[in-house]
């Protein structure tokens, strides 16, 4: 193995593990029922949502190339898929997937 | 040690009819074909989803090595994408922890903490008794891992026969993945109120400062989200 590569493996997973250790760390204290268990769930799901959304409207590698209007669309049939299929999970998925690169290649 | 059934019972949950396996072995398809691209042979790039076991931070390790960024570049780039994580963590292990469970368990199992794994654990813990939340929790973790690096694998071995209409296919369908499992969890106030918030705000702040754009938008709409649902509570 390259001895660089094995470095950034290592201080990425340092970086990613840091943050999940720490959270282990402090939820000792924290009970299920507190209001700071509910604030920090709240807190959670906004930051997820806000990853997702930018990776969409913002997106990094490839996704790059996609235009914003078919990357919006491919987003938008999804959710139609998901509720048409009952909030089934993998439908939207597979489809959002043929619907990309369809779009990406004929428009 | 691990009591199996719920060890098992957790592994199984990616089998289900709403399993992220899918997803997520496509992402890690196009992350296995990413780390080809960038010169990784296929030890590193298992090495590399094994311990880190984020996408975002991964991706943004792949950004930084193309620039050609130092190693504390890495680290800190990593660090604030993946911050995400501490919160996730704090609003799910308060709900596994049991005083008959060794601490050794939690502090291990807090590297599974990832969106898919921690959705999977936030729609079934009510179903499992809460002695055995951690081990249903390590058997998730492990499912989920293990797709993973079956995906890098795959990615890996097949990058050349990958164009990019079809990286764009398995890039879009994590974000895709993600925002329905978003949705269907959507049932109180202000988990639905969260994500809300946290999908206007996170790609606005996101103009003022890209950085700080996930975090800012997570405690800004997370803590607004919170003082609506205690509000309408009251």
């Amino acid at each position: 193995m390259s001895a660089n590569i094995v470095y950034a493996i290592l201080v990425t997973s340092l970086a990613t593990f840091l943050s999940r250790f720490l959270g282990a760390l402090t939820s000792e204290g924290i009970k299920e029922t507190s209001k700071l268990f509910k604030w920090f769930n709240c807190l959670a799901y906004a930051t997820l949502a806000a990853l997702i959304a930018r990776t969409i409207i913002f997106p990094a590698g490839v996704l790059v190339d996609a235009s914003y209007s078919s990357r919006f669309v491919v987003v938008l049939l999804s959710l139609v898929v998901f509720f048409i299929s009952k909030k089934n999970f993998v439908y939207p998925t597979i489809f959002s997937a043929i619907c990309m690169a369809i779009l990406n290649n004929y428009i | 040690m691990i009591n199996k059934n719920f060890f098992f019972k957790g592994y199984r949950s990616i089998f289900t009819h709403d399993s992220p396996a899918i997803a997520l072995t496509c992402c890690f398809i196009a992350i296995g074909a990413l780390f080809k691209n960038l010169g990784f042979n296929i030890q590193e790039s298992i090495f590399s989803t094994v311990l880190t076991y984020a996408l975002p931070g991964s991706l943004v390790m792949a950004e930084s090595m193309l620039i050609g960024a130092s190693l504390l570049n890495i680290f800190l780039a990593v660090w604030f994408v993946n911050a995400r994580l501490y919160p996730m963590a704090v609003s799910l292990f308060p709900l596994m922890m049991h005083k008959s469970q060794p601490k050794w368990k939690y502090y291990f199992s807090c590297h599974f903490i990832a969106v898919s794994a921690w959705l999977i654990m936030k729609s079934n813990y009510k179903k499992i008794p809460k002695e055995h939340r951690i081990d249903y929790w390590i058997g998730i973790g492990s499912a989920t891992v293990s797709v993973s690096v079956i995906g890098t694998f795959i990615g890996f071995s097949f990058s050349e026969y990958l164009n990019k209409d079809m990286m764009m296919g398995l890039a879009i369908l994590n974000p895709v993945y993600f925002l329905c499992m978003m949705v269907g969890a959507s049932k109180t106030i202000p988990v639905t109120l969260s994500v809300l918030l946290g999908t206007i705000l996170g790609p606005i702040i996101y103009l003022f400062s890209p950085e700080w754009s996930i975090l800012l938008a997570g405690v800004m709409g997370g803590t607004i989200a919170y003082l609506v649902g205690e509000h309408s509570v009251s």
